[in-house]
């Protein structure tokens, strides 16, 4: 089990909180303006990075917020979590 | 290639098993081939060798990162079914299924295919709703599916406790022709039929790269065994695919779950088929080894590392000692995890891609081993043709950009 800081409420266990998948995934402003292939990629693709993923968590059985996170996909390691709204941090060993 | 007989076991027996040969050659990558395959689990060896078998294409290799059968072929629950819900999936699965029946003869390699029922058990009127809706499509696509009482579902699988328990079982769905198989065996009898076809199975190389040429097409692959050239690729590596795809430019809607299972202490035969909860989320099965196969959830999040939290098989096991109370005091030997690579929809994607050449096989999430032998078939035919076989040609790349998903996520509602 996964220990998580949240950057609101502190370090707490893993079922406190709900994945929430690949962050700073922008929706279109104007989805009617976009291609196809923008459309689907914005509904399907994803990085499904090997190493530092940013991704997004909820504290659903605590402060309910949402935030951000950057854990090591290959050590299940975090790096770094961080409120929504904030620049990703320099990962310690940078992007892989 | 020597055949396995009741005359050679008894030979053998007699002269100590002294005379056994390897059953697949160690080879040296060469500097070029027709088809490569990159990954070796039993989708990548069964493709190989229906590329030899069926489309003459001998001069192929298969490419291996680490050791044969190695990851989600050797690490799954070894349950095999066709009952899912839309005509496209039901005939896909149908189409492995009926392959399973006659594997063991058709590579001389006993797979163990055990044809016990899988039993999967409803415990709400939402639940039977769903599961007599499944029974009656899969009826109406000719794959057979049932409808159990109760009474009837225990009279099936007798350890099952139907009342007196927090989600009663209310009926269940019971595939007669479903059931399991013995996992390596299909990675090592793929093997050994690709290898005397004349394909060159390679373990310990690893994809580094792919190339492509000036028009955009597949030229080869880098490897830790240096580069080989080849005009058709065919990626089945399963977790992997997004990593390897990648190299090649070419963007997935995968994401990739660690699955966890584990199996019990063995125990003399007490649990005659395979019983599936998707509501309790609980999967088991005893293998003929005596060990009880215990499927559990995804974790949560995204990952590589063949490991997950401990509190997701308790979860499993919590349903398992209620469903089945005469397990309780059973231990559990071991636990793992493998990457599965799911899809939007909870269904694969087999065909070709925006890039001339190169092919793909993935998205089979937490239920691939049932499809081995129909994926391997119709991917190799998809490679042989350069384009798809009907049966596969509904679950392309580009059916998330055309709206025309084939949502067995909804279907299933669960990992299956």
């Amino acid at each position: 089990m996964l220990l998580i800081e949240c950057p609101y409420c502190g370090e707490r266990p893993e079922p406190e909180f709900v994945y929430g998948g690949q962050a700073h995934i922008a929706r279109p402003s104007h989805p009617a303006e976009v291609s196809v292939e923008e459309w689907t990629a914005f509904l399907y693709l994803r990085d499904n990075t090997r190493g530092v993923h940013a991704e997004r968590w909820r504290h659903t059985h605590g402060c309910g917020r949402f935030f951000n996170a950057l854990r090591d996909t290959t050590t299940d390691r975090f790096l770094a979590t961080y409120r929504v709204g904030e620049r990703p941090p320099q990962p310690p060993g940078g992007w892989s | 290639m020597k055949p396995f007989s009741a005359l050679s076991l008894l030979r053998e027996g007699l002269s100590g098993q002294r005379g056994w040969k390897p059953q697949w050659r160690n080879p040296e990558p060469k500097s070029y081939y027709d088809a490569i395959i990159v990954g070796g689990g039993g989708h990548g060896l069964g493709t190989a060798y229906y590329l030899a078998r069926e489309h003459g294409l001998t001069n192929v290799a298969v490419l291996e990162k680490g050791w044969i059968g190695g990851g989600n072929t050797g690490r799954n629950t070894t349950i095999i079914r066709s009952n899912y819900l839309f005509a496209e999936s039901a005939a896909l699965y149908d189409h492995a299924l009926k392959l399973w029946e006659g594997l063991s003869q058709a590579l001389n390699y006993n797979m163990m295919f055990s044809q016990r029922g899988v039993l999967m058990l409803a415990h709400t009127v939402h639940d039977m709703q769903v599961s007599q809706r499944h029974v009656h499509a899969n009826r109406a696509a000719g794959v057979d599916n049932e409808w159990l009482t109760p009474q009837e579902a225990r009279a099936f699988c007798p350890p099952l406790k139907i009342d007196d328990i927090r989600y009663p079982v209310l009926g269940a769905a019971l595939q007669r022709r479903g059931g399991t198989a013995r996992h390596d065996a299909v990675a090592w009898g793929y093997a050994r039929g690709a290898d005397a076809l004349g394909v060159d199975i390679i373990e310990n190389c690893e994809v580094t790269g792919i190339r492509l040429g000036p028009a955009g097409a597949v030229e080869g692959v880098l490897t830790t065994r240096g580069p080989i050239r080849t005009q058709r690729l065919g990626v089945v590596a399963a977790g992997h695919s997004s990593v390897i795809m990648k190299m090649a430019g070419v963007a997935l809607p995968l994401e990739s779950y660690p699955l966890q299972a584990l199996v019990s202490e063995p125990v003399k035969p007490v649990f005659p088929c395979v019983v599936m909860s998707n509501t309790i989320h609980a999967y088991i099965s005893q293998s003929d080894k005596g060990e009880l196969v215990i499927g559990a959830g995804t974790d949560a999040y995204t990952s590589y590392t063949q490991r997950g939290a401990l509190y997701v098989p308790s979860h499993a096991l919590e349903a398992i000692c209620e469903l089945f109370p005469m397990f309780r005091r059973l231990r559990m030997l071991r636990n793992w995890g493998g990457i599965v690579d799911v899809s939007p929809d909870r269904s694969p994607i087999i065909g070709k891609t925006p890039v001339p050449g190169l092919y793909v096989n993935c998205g089979w999430g937490t239920g691939g081993f049932k499809a081995t032998p129909g994926s391997a078939h119709l991917f190799a035919w998809t490679i042989a043709h350069n384009e798809p076989h009907p049966i596969n040609a509904p679950f392309t790349l580009e059916r998330f950009r055309d709206g025309n998903l084939i949502d067995e996520a909804a279907a299933a509602a669960v990992a299956h």
